[in-house]
């Protein structure tokens, strides 16, 4: 359990970890909050030969609210996003989800920026992401470019991101007043990665009979390669009141998740806990 | 608590302080250890100290074709690498067999694996380094080349012989028991009722905080060997050393400095330390090896894993007749030295339908060995398998018959009375036991009643609430008849030496170890009591070899009723001799004077007379004022050992409320219960808090705690993340409370208070999910109670 010798750099500008980054190219390893990457140095699963650490790159924390969207720097720890009155008020989906990231040790250095760029489909934030249809800042030496949650994640710690590539902020849009946010897990302990979780939005509005669920996003974390937005449920949950809603897309749930197993619980349990969290989500955002 | 009237340390009729026995003092080595000013051995500090890192097998079973160390040797830092052979020459193997357990069997295992590993994790090669680091660097550079032979993981199949892992011992049977009372066939035809169910327990094992650590230090000046080592059994790793590295004993000392957990881990002999100590002697200078996390999940024993049929028969009124077992357990490919691997399902045999009245009992037992981990005794050894199955059968019997699981229980349980009892059907003895003052006092503690009428109400509402119970006995104070009648080198006997220090201090030395679980607290209460002294003037050393009494150290629940009893005798023969020096000194009548808070006193007036440091100054410096031919005695040393019974049985009754989501098969636990008896109460806070620690490690059993094989005989989840330890999160409150029934084999009255809560949480909790699941017409019986088997339970998946 000791990691194998590496150089560390810590730049202190953009520029400087471009250039570092150019230099060494696959041998280098971005570090932020390090809560994945020091344990997997440390099990020798990964022995990059240099360490880029970004963290004393200025200007990368912190949560700017505009009127309607938020902007999260990449480097801004989990319990920052977890304690901000503005998030709490604006992205209440995110105030929910952050108290299920690991423990609280761990979520006062991991950052928002790194669990997005090391995309672990079991985490909160991408499927959050997802759900509210968040756009990353992606900055390096040739330039900013932004991609939409919804494509950037690519496949099993797959991303869009290309080599000398940095996540910089997340910029999420405030979803209307009358917007409702759900966020639900399921896991053996408090902190562990969830067997299933469900990242759900939608307007909850009076329709003809009674009050009806519009614009209904659901994300699911747990059961696939990435952060999954379940389409077909959506689509068969829009406009429909929440029981009615929740049947539907209980049913049409199939369609969108394949899970596979995880060493404690079958295919076959992830599918019916998918079905069960999201008749729970979709209930609670229409209470 | 009448603890302290069966605990004359004054004499009667004066009006003194009682002592300390009964009170919940602090103990003295927390505040060290919260600051973190303990010293563990990975603390240590050696000149030319040396770090062994193992080459581990990736295979379950594999024949090691080539192992070249020749590139290895070579990295950076390396010192040397060694194969099995080569640490073979130094440190003989052994077989772990014991004499009482009758037609037990293993093979020869050697410190490091030669030619073949049987478990993904045995030690094929050495690499000692300068660093870890730099060791672990260098594992990178052996070559193996391996031949896969078929791995045995399925118990079943290794009884039934699919292959045989060790050819020379015949088949795969370790150890098998069998056991019949006299007339059961006739008893059990007569039944009106039988219940039979299969239960599976998972494999798991014991997470210490610390992992395991041992260092070494041989001088080849003198041909000794100083092991620094977290055991739990100091003078039986003393002996071992000695004769598997052929040391003279008196030249081998052990040490254990401060332990961070152990809970059975660590009294075992683990074939990687023996090789440190190995290669402390041929490199003749220090070695270091700590287990790190991964090595701990590989190589830690691990512990049950048992699958067994069990059935009860008893009588329409609800009377039992008897019980009917089978288990089969699996060990992994050796029996572990020099406890053996046969005594956890021995124990199962033994322990089966503990808490009951019943005369008739059959039973059948095998131990097979599997490409596995190895397992063997860790808390509560057997008790929560047995526990836990016969708590099950009784609940489905009372259920059959339709009565009140309480009050089925109250029918049958050992009456109050009815000790000394030796009519048990296994062949147990208990002293004296109090099932039923527990069982009313916990139905009262948890206003049982209420429970029910709102668990009643609750189901109305769809909510899914469960109340189970668990009775239990638990095996205490073992005699020599647990290691030392099998022939195991390892003491049953307990000593202590207490010394009057000049300033009027009391030194403490004592052969039960300290694991962080308070055993120098309680030693420290005991004597300050027995002597006459504050609590702050006592210091206690234990855990070395060459300072305290020769003992067994710190296993079945020992370290309070044994060592706690060596301590007190010692404490009163200390006190005769300090009150011999006073009467010298005051010229008066020993019998006058007492000895109260530091002072020798007037026994009937109180008035002090001397002070301790006085006593002390005049016995150490000026014994020439002292009568001719008075000599005092300040250093006085006492031993031990149970002798009237094999083992002194506690008993006790815990019970838990769950409630199960019947859609998400996830269950809460609301709140847990347990009244127990381990006789004398030294330190209340302290058994509370060993009771509820053992509560927690058995729900980590019924719950989240187990170890994954593959069908490869691949460890799948040897890491923190995937191994599931029951974390405070998820944790109950869990209420404590005593009835307190002192055994009379001892002055002290102690008997053991360490793994009852173990023994009893895995059956109370399977039992609460069962009575929340039962109108749903679902049962689980695999342990751990995991969402996806409750939901298979339920029809859902």
């Amino acid at each position: 359990m000791k990691p194998p010798s590496f150089a560390y750099a810590r730049p202190g500008s953009l520029a400087e970890a471009f250039d570092l980054l150019e230099r060494h190219g696959e041998d280098a390893k971005v570090l932020a909050g390090g809560q994945s990457l020091i344990a997997t140095l440390n099990m020798r699963l990964s022995s990059p030969a240099v360490l880029v650490d970004v963290t004393g790159i200025p200007g990368l924390a912190g949560i700017a609210a505009a009127k309607d969207k938020v902007r999260i720097g990449a480097l801004t720890t989990h319990r920052a996003v977890e304690r901000s009155a503005e998030i709490g008020a604006t992205l209440p989906l995110l105030a929910q989800a952050a108290r299920h990231i690991a423990h609280v040790a761990i979520r006062n250095v991991g950052t928002f920026g790194g669990s997005l760029a090391m995309a672990d489909p079991a985490a909160e934030w991408p499927a959050c992401c997802v759900a509210l249809d968040a756009e990353l800042v992606l900055a390096s030496r040739a330039g900013e470019r932004r991609v939409k949650a919804r494509t950037f994640f690519r496949g099993l710690y797959e991303t869009d991101l290309k080599p000398g590539e940095l996540v910089t902020a997340v910029e999420i849009p405030v979803p209307g007043k009358d917007h409702r946010a759900s966020f639900m897990e399921l896991a053996r302990r408090v902190g562990d990665y969830a067997i299933v979780g469900v990242a759900a939005l939608a307007r909850a509005g009076a329709g003809k009979s009674g009050k009806a669920l519009t614009d209904v996003r659901l994300a699911y974390l747990g059961v696939g390669p990435t952060p999954m937005l379940a389409t077909q449920a959506m689509a068969a949950a829009e406009g429909k009141p929440a029981a009615d809603a929740a049947a539907a897309a209980q049913a049409a749930l199939d369609r969108d998740l394949k899970p596979t197993a995880d060493l404690h619980t079958s295919a076959a349990a992830k599918m019916h806990l998918a079905r069960v969290l999201t008749g729970r989500a979709l209930a609670a955002l229409a209470a | 608590m009448n603890a302290r009237a069966e605990l004359p340390l004054h004499a009667p009729g004066t009006q003194v302080d009682k002592g300390y026995i009964g009170q919940s003092v602090p103990r003295e080595n927390a505040k060290r250890l919260l600051q973190g000013r303990g010293s563990y051995i990975d603390d240590l500090r050696f000149p030319r100290l040396a770090h062994v890192v193992f080459f581990r097998s990736p295979h379950a079973h594999a024949r090691i074709r080539k192992l070249d160390l020749a590139q290895a040797a070579r990295q950076p830092g390396v010192i040397a690498c060694f194969d099995g052979r080569a640490v073979a020459e130094y440190c003989t193997p052994w077989i772990a067999v014991l004499g009482h357990l009758k037609g037990i069997k293993s093979a020869p295992q050697h410190p490091i694996a030669i030619e073949r590993a049987c478990w993904q994790g045995e030690a094929v090669a050495a690499i000692v380094a300068e660093s870890r680091a730099q060791g672990e660097d260098a594992l990178a550079h052996v070559e193996a080349e391996w031949e896969e032979l078929p791995a045995l993981t399925d118990m079943r199949e290794s009884l039934a012989g699919k292959y045989v892992i060790h050819p020379d011992l015949g088949d795969n049977v370790c150890f098998k028991r069998e056991l019949v009372t006299e007339g059961f066939d006739a008893a059990w035809a007569k039944a009106d009722i039988v219940v039979e169910e299969s239960y599976k327990f998972g494999r798991h094992t014991g997470v210490t905080l610390e992992g395991r650590a041992i260092l070494a230090d041989y001088n080849a000046a003198d041909h000794s060997l100083t092991v620094y080592h977290n055991t739990q059994a100091p003078h039986m790793m003393q002996d071992i050393f000695s004769r598997h590295l052929g040391i003279p004993e008196g030249n081998v000392r052990v040490v254990c400095k401060d332990v961070g957990g152990s809970f059975g881990i660590k009294v075992h002999v683990y074939a990687d330390e023996m090789a440190t100590a190995a290669i402390s002697v041929m490199l003749r200078r220090p070695v270091k090896f700590v287990a790190d996390r991964l090595e701990s999940f590989l190589t830690d024993i691990h512990a049950r894993e048992h699958e067994v049929t069990v059935r009860l028969a008893c009588t329409k009124g609800g009377d039992i007749i008897g019980f009917d077992l089978d288990d089969l357990t699996a060990i992994g490919p050796y029996s572990v030295y020099p406890r053996t691997s046969g005594i956890e399902g021995n124990q199962v045999v033994n322990l089966t339908g503990g808490p009951y009245r019943h005369k008739h009992y059959r039973a059948k037992m095998h131990v097979v060995f599997t490409n596995k981990n190895l397992t063997c005794q860790y808390r509560a050894v057997g008790h929560p398998i047995a526990m836990a199955l016969t708590e099950a059968i009784v609940d489905r019997a009372a259920a059959e018959i339709g009565l009140d699981p309480a009050e089925f229980r109250r029918r049958n349980l050992i009456p109050d009375d009815a000790y000394p009892y030796s009519e048990f059907p296994s062949g147990i003895k208990f002293e004296r036991l109090s099932h039923h003052q527990c069982l009313d006092k916990l139905l009262a503690l948890m206003d049982y009643k209420e429970l029910r009428a709102e668990q009643a109400a609750l189901r109305k509402q769809g909510i899914h609430r469960g109340i189970g119970l668990a009775a239990m006995i638990e095996v205490t104070n073992p005699s020599p008849a647990f290691y030392g009648v099998g022939g195991a080198r390892i003491s049953a006997q307990d000593g202590a030496t207490l010394r009057l220090e000049p300033t009027g201090m009391l030194t403490v030395m004592c052969s039960v170890t300290e694991q962080g679980q308070g055993t120098d607290g309680i030693f420290a209460q005991i004597a300050a009591s027995a002597v006459g002294v504050t609590l702050d003037k006592v210091r206690v050393i234990t855990g070395d070899t060459g300072v305290t009494p020769y003992g067994g150290g710190t296993w079945a629940s020992r370290g309070a009723g044994i060592g706690g009893e060596a301590v007190l005798q010692a404490g009163r023969a200390l006190r005769s001799n300090m009150l011999d020096v006073a009467a010298a000194i005051l010229s008066a009548d020993k019998a006058e004077l007492d000895i109260v808070g530091n002072e020798v006193v007037n026994k009937l007036t109180q008035e002090p007379k001397l002070s301790l440091a006085e006593l002390g100054r005049i016995a150490y410096f000026r014994p020439d004022t002292l009568p001719p031919k008075f000599q005092s005695e300040l250093t006085v040393t006492r031993h031990y050992t149970p002798r009237d019974y094999a083992f002194t049985f506690t008993n006790g009754i815990q019970a838990s409320l769950v409630e199960v989501d019947p859609d998400t098969g996830f269950v809460k636990l609301l709140k847990h219960w347990c009244v127990e008896d381990c006789g004398t109460v030294i330190n209340p806070m302290l058994v509370d808090e060993q009771i509820r620690g053992g509560v927690v490690q058995g729900i980590g059993a019924a719950l989240f705690e187990e170890c994954l094989y593959g069908p490869d005989g691949q460890l799948l989840n040897g890491n923190m993340a995937d191994y599931l330890v029951p974390m405070c999160g998820e944790m109950p409150d869990i209420v404590v409370a005593h009835v307190e029934t002192p055994t009379k084999q001892s002055a002290l009255g102690a008997k053991g208070a360490g793994e009852a809560g173990t023994a009893g949480a895995p059956g109370a909790v399977m039992n609460a999910i069962n009575d929340a699941l039962a109108p749903l017409g679902a049962r689980v019986t695999v342990q751990p109670a995991t969402p996806e088997r409750i939901l298979e339970a339920l029809g859902k998946v």
